[in-house]
């Protein structure tokens, strides 16, 4: 038997009304990098959800890429944010990335479990645009919670994975109801003609995508105003490849 | 007395009608150091100092001055707080943490009075009686009893500091006793037999084997509800009910006033005469009965009722007018969602002072570039210089590394940091940063190079040097990791 495709669609489409209940898609956030936006499902990072990223090798450990990556996410949204913040969150580098601190409202957690706690509370309330929290272990359960809480509000969802040591980061790999799963490891700077450190850049991987399929990308670290780019490369080639008429006429 | 009271070497006495005698009730401390004590005839006191400073007591006002000062007490310590005979009682069960334990919150409270001009003696203890015999025996302004101390510390006081009547003191005095071990040691048949069952109360009072009911203060003018039980409650859905119920009521007062809530007690009398507490309090004014119900229900769980609660009482302790406020009419500018509900419950949960938003400062120190201040803070506007990379990841206090690098100003050519050696291949700085000498003398002449580095693998580091690399005054020379660029 042999089924249209229109018909496929429209079946999927019933399908997807039929599981998403109440909830309503709350609208994607674009990257602003075609390269990224495409391989989204929706053309980019879909608000009212929970989104998941981790740093890579020892960016594990400290997170700073992954921090500095969610907040030039949420510097291009509007509102206040809640942060469940470490105390070694140095603020001025989230204003380097564009989150004015006028924005953003700190809460000192100690546990996973009050950041659990205040991550929910502040998607449950609706008003703001974004709630961070920077969580070690993340089990199925309350990741369903946090889903669900940013699902009813629309409010955006970021868990900054942040692990102890070293072998903990395998936690990384177990299953939670996250929409999307993201790591970020630091590259060597893009090169300068003098000495000196040139633009970051990031291996940003995307490793889960509801409804999507992994992608890696090679990015510039954002500016001030949040957005990362794609670096243009340029090609290596011989100088000139023509017969000399140029210089001929110099 | 204001401009015209005397000086504070005067001798002062107060003096008011005992009986028929016109007595001394009290005396300050030059008037102590002549040799007067309350007690002692006025025309003995008049004899025996020659510039005394007579005054008549006047009890209603001592007892109206006490209760502001009561009022006072309560709102910026503890809820619980009862006008005693000359002093103050407060229940701080569960309040000290506040203020980082309760050695730290009797010096605090001991300081704060200073501040309002009251030299106050403090004392923390187990009972009631204890603590104010020891407030009133102990030299140390802020003296604290732990609990296995109560029996030895107790002991050694004289009778005068039990709370008994004048004529049983000085019956007591007549018969040989001195302190309250030899009262405590003698059978209780005939003291009671002789004197009544108050010496026994008293003693039971003060070593814990017998309650005391407390009645904490309740200022007129405060918006207050109260709910009695004919039987008393202890299900923590039944304590929420009541709870949404006196908050109703609340607000309705509330409303007739044109006030919001700044800060609530919520008040559960046990049956066994012990009170538990919920204390909330508001970024703003609030009458919004669902929101204060949300912030007292959950802290329910902290409550234990015990064998019962037969009252609960809900007070206002700050309200401040709340007004109406229009709301937006531009079409342009979309209403800015309002957060105080959030702040709120969160501040309630986790403390007040671990909810902050940052504002920057103008310092080139980084560990002084940040400053937090409340939530609620009308929004800075400011932001921190972008020309300089800051990382993301600030380590407080900055590790130590051993680097191998040219002075005086080249960076490093690799550094070893917990252990791993990593090689410098690309670095950009020094960016000179200088003490501030008005700050503290010995960063006169600091001086920090901070040099932005990158390893092999990419990954990047904010170090500096300890030093200007030349001159053995600017710090020694020794380099250290501050911060993880992300």
């Amino acid at each position: 038997m042999s089924i249209a495709p229109a018909q496929m669609d429209a079946l999927r489409e019933k399908i997807r009304r039929i599981e998403a209940g109440e909830r309503v898609s709350r609208g994607f956030l674009p990257f602003g990098a075609p390269e990224i936006d495409g391989r989204l499902p929706g053309g980019g990072l879909a608000l009212g959800a929970l989104h998941e990223v981790a740093g890579g090798g020892n960016g594990a450990l400290d997170g700073a890429a992954a921090a500095l990556f969610a907040a030039g996410i949420l510097a291009r949204t509007h509102g206040q944010i809640l942060w469940c913040v470490s105390p070694d969150l140095f603020a001025p580098a989230l204003a380097q990335a564009g989150l004015h601190p006028d924005r953003v409202l700190c809460i000192d957690t100690r546990s996973d479990k009050e950041v659990l706690a205040c991550m929910e509370e502040g998607l449950r309330h609706g008003g703001l645009a974004g709630v961070v929290g920077e969580i070690s272990r993340l089990a199925m359960t309350p990741s369903r919670r946090l889903q669900l809480a940013a699902e009813t509000s629309g409010t955006l969802a970021i868990a900054i994975r942040r692990w102890r040591r070293p072998a903990e980061a395998t936690d990384f790999g177990q299953p939670t109801a996250s929409t999307t799963r993201w790591r970020v490891s630091a590259l060597p700077a893009s090169p300068l003609p003098v000495p000196g450190v040139g633009r970051p850049r990031w291996l940003v991987e995307l490793i889960r995508a509801k409804a999507g399929e992994c992608a890696e990308f090679e990015v510039e670290q954002c500016d001030e105003t949040g957005r990362i780019a794609i670096p243009a490369e340029l090609v290596h080639r011989p100088a000139a490849a023509g017969d000399g008429r140029e210089r001929a006429v110099a | 007395m204001g401009a015209n009271a005397p000086s504070l070497d005067t001798p002062l006495v107060l003096i008011g009608h005992e009986g028929r005698k016109r007595v001394v009730l009290a005396a300050d401390q030059a008037a102590r150091r002549e040799g007067l004590r309350p007690g002692m005839a006025a025309s003995k006191a008049q004899a025996l100092v020659a510039n005394l400073v007579i005054m008549d007591a006047d009890p209603d006002a001592d007892r109206t001055a006490l209760e502001k000062l009561a009022i006072w007490m309560q709102r910026h310590f503890a809820p619980i707080v009862a006008p005693d005979s000359d002093g103050l009682m407060l229940d701080i069960t569960g309040v000290a943490h506040l203020f980082g334990g309760e050695k730290a919150m009797l010096t605090e409270m001991v300081r704060k009075l200073a501040g309002v001009g009251i030299g106050a003696k403090i004392a923390a203890a187990p009972t009631y009686g204890a603590a104010h015999a020891l407030a009133r025996h102990v030299a140390n302004p802020a003296f604290m009893l732990d609990a296995d101390k109560l029996a030895d510390a107790l002991a050694l006081l004289p009778v005068s500091a039990l709370r008994l009547p004048g004529d049983i003191l000085d019956a007591l005095k007549q018969l040989g006793f001195d302190r309250i071990e030899e009262l405590s040691k003698t059978p209780r048949a005939p003291l009671a037999l002789r004197f009544g069952a108050v010496i026994g109360n008293r003693l039971d009072q003060a070593f814990g084997r017998a309650d005391e009911p407390f009645d904490p203060i309740l200022p007129a003018e405060m918006a207050h509800v109260r709910q009695n039980f004919a039987e008393p409650i202890g299900a923590p859905e039944t304590l929420a009910r009541y709870t949404t119920k006196l908050v109703e009521q609340l607000c309705a007062e509330l409303e007739v006033k044109g006030l919001g809530a700044r800060k609530l007690d919520l008040l559960f009398f046990r049956v066994d005469n012990r009170i538990e507490v919920i204390r909330i309090g508001t970024a703003k004014p609030v009458r919004d009965a669902k929101r204060l119900a949300k912030l007292l229900c959950d802290k329910i769980e902290t409550v234990d009722p015990g064998f019962g609660v037969e009252t609960m009482t809900l007070t206002a302790l700050i309200a401040e007018p709340l007004s109406y406020r229009a709301i937006a009419t531009s079409l342009a500018d979309a209403p800015t969602p309002d957060v105080s509900g959030l702040i709120d419950t969160l501040a309630n949960w986790m403390g007040e002072e671990r909810l902050y938003r940052v504002a920057p400062v103008e310092s080139d120190l980084p560990e002084r570039a940040v400053q937090r201040v409340a939530a609620m803070a009308p929004p800075a506007g400011t932001t921190w210089p972008a020309h300089w990379p800051r990382p993301l990841r600030l380590l407080n206090p900055p590790e130590r590394v051993e680097t191998m690098a040219l002075l005086p100003d080249r960076p490093p050519v690799f550094f070893t940091w917990r252990g791993r050696q990593r090689k410098v291949a690309n670095a950009d700085g020094p960016e000179r940063i200088f003490g501030e000498w008005w700050k503290a003398k010995a960063e006169t002449h600091m001086v920090r190079d901070y040099f932005q580095v990158e390893d092999e693998a990419g990954e990047r580091f904010w170090l500096y040097r300890a030093g200007d690399g030349q001159d053995p005054a600017t710090g020694p020379q020794t380099w250290f990791l501050h911060g993880i660029f992300a």
